[in-house]
């Protein structure tokens, strides 16, 4: 049993909706326990400023932003090292999904939107932003789902909030491409011998799968929904 | 080389729809002989071609395509037109002007200016170089009035309909003229502001309905229901 009274194998109770902002191409959000994120997508569209443009590809830009008021003590809302570099990580765990091949000479950009942080935000950003992505009508190999493992007093568990993350010794976030089976993003914080980290990242796996399911559900809702009133 | 998915049932990306023998057509990919939806929509199979109609995407310009865009820039040598699409396209004032053109003579932002909505066609696209336009066919050039609607590109055959019985039975309920953009623009002019507003309220429908069947006629019964609901009041 867990502070929240969580199973130790157990995502955090978690609602998606997508298409949820009108001046974004694509949009999501997602609510996972305590964290609040929103992610908008733009484009294929022209580069600006001109010279980052690629002859061959789409170049995908991407910036990971908490709200000042995301965390209890006030955030300053200019992007500190660690949103820079989870943009960076955030960016080339979707990368691998998008056909950007695709749609030379243009950008797409990705803006996520902490609201509210309670712990793994980066992998609720990027299950929020895949589906963002998906949302704008931008070619896709698989939806991208990402979670994290970690060890926590001892006892290896799934999706950690924001107090296990501190207090544990190991925090594994994972991204996965499920109907591919690709890991596109994995890294380690803390220690755990390998038969551990081995454990943690089949956890992790699974948390991505189940997370999998809620994506597909959400961006398939709002065409159900009218097609169920449409068959009454 | 099983299929896993029925006609016309709802995708979203990554998932696999078919084995083997199948030929990967729009909004899918190949990867291992083994076939993926690339975007969330509709499955359809014709003999071995596996398809998702999208039900959300941008345009991609195809030569011969009628489409509506805004005029962005006036250039020496002719305006850069936004059409929805992730390029902007080219209109040479050579393709204008009669005359042979000179850009010391000629006052290019008499004939479009920034913010002038056009009607035009792709004569040229092809992924390097951005796609070209021109006005000169018949019903081709500015558009002086009328409203404008902007829908998915991809639910723009929904609204032509089969051999265009869709958009011929909107023209003949509410009197509109329409002119369809493939780029998910369409301009709708008619005699009375209601008629355009029953238009308009059709194509919003069509719209929010496009993945269902038996639309036509869901249409043809809810103009005629509005119609008669403004002739009692």
């Amino acid at each position: 049993m867990r502070l929240d009274g969580r199973k130790l194998n157990e995502l955090r109770p978690t609602k998606i909706e997508v298409g949820v902002l009108g001046n974004a191409d694509g949009s999501a959000y997602i609510e996972q326990g305590k964290n609040k994120i929103l992610a908008a997508v733009y484009g294929p569209k022209e580069v600006h400023p001109r010279h980052l443009a690629r002859p061959d590809r789409a170049v995908l830009r991407c910036r990971y932003h908490m709200a000042p008021f995301s965390v209890d003590e006030r955030k300053s809302p200019a992007p500190s090292r660690r949103e820079v570099e989870l943009s960076k990580v955030i960016r080339e765990a979707l990368e691998p999904s998008i056909f950007v091949e695709y749609y030379p000479r243009t950008s797409i950009d990705i803006f996520i939107e902490v609201l509210q942080a309670d712990g793994g935000t980066r992998c609720a950003g990027i299950t929020t932003a895949s589906l963002a992505l998906a949302d704008a009508g931008i070619p896709m190999r698989d939806l991208v789902a990402a979670c994290a493992s970690g060890k926590v007093d001892g006892h290896l568990v799934l999706d950690l909030m924001d107090v296990e993350d501190k207090a544990g010794e190991a925090d594994v976030p994972l991204a996965l491409m499920p109907n591919l089976n690709a890991v596109t993003l994995l890294q380690m914080d803390g220690s755990l011998t390998i038969e551990e980290f081995e454990k943690a990242v089949n956890l992790a796996l699974d948390g991505c799968k189940q997370l999998y399911a809620l994506q597909k559900e959400a961006l398939k809702s709002r065409y159900v929904a009218v097609k169920e009133a449409v068959d009454e | 080389m099983p299929l896993f998915y029925e006609k016309r049932q709802l995708v979203t990306p990554g998932d696999l729809l078919a084995e083997d023998d199948y030929v990967a057509g729009d909004n899918t990919y190949k990867d291992d002989g083994k076939i993926y939806a690339s975007r969330i929509g509709l499955v359809d199979y014709e003999a071995r071609k596996v398809h998702v109609v999208a039900l959300k995407a941008f345009y991609v310009p195809y030569v011969e395509d009628t489409v509506i865009g805004k005029v962005v820039e006036v250039t020496t040598g002719g305006w850069i037109v936004d059409i929805n699409a992730p390029y902007f396209a080219m209109l040479r004032a050579s393709d204008v002007v009669d005359r042979p053109f000179k850009p010391q003579t000629s006052d290019l932002p008499s004939i479009f200016d920034v913010g002038d909505l056009i009607i035009a066609q792709v004569v040229a696209y092809d992924r390097t170089r951005d796609p070209l336009l021109t006005v000169r066919e018949p019903g081709l050039g500015k558009i002086m009035r009328g409203q404008l609607v902007e829908i998915t590109a991809t639910k723009i055959p929904r609204v032509i309909g089969r051999k265009g019985s869709m958009v011929s039975m909107i023209k003949r309920e509410t009197g509109c003229q329409i002119t369809i953009g493939q780029n998910g623009l369409i301009l709708i002019s008619g005699k009375t502001p209601e008629d355009e507003r029953l238009a308009v309220m059709a194509l919003h429908k069509i719209e929010e309905e496009s993945h269902t069947s038996g639309l036509t006629d869901r249409v043809t019964e809810m103009l005629k229901k509005e119609k008669e609901g403004v002739e009692h009041t």
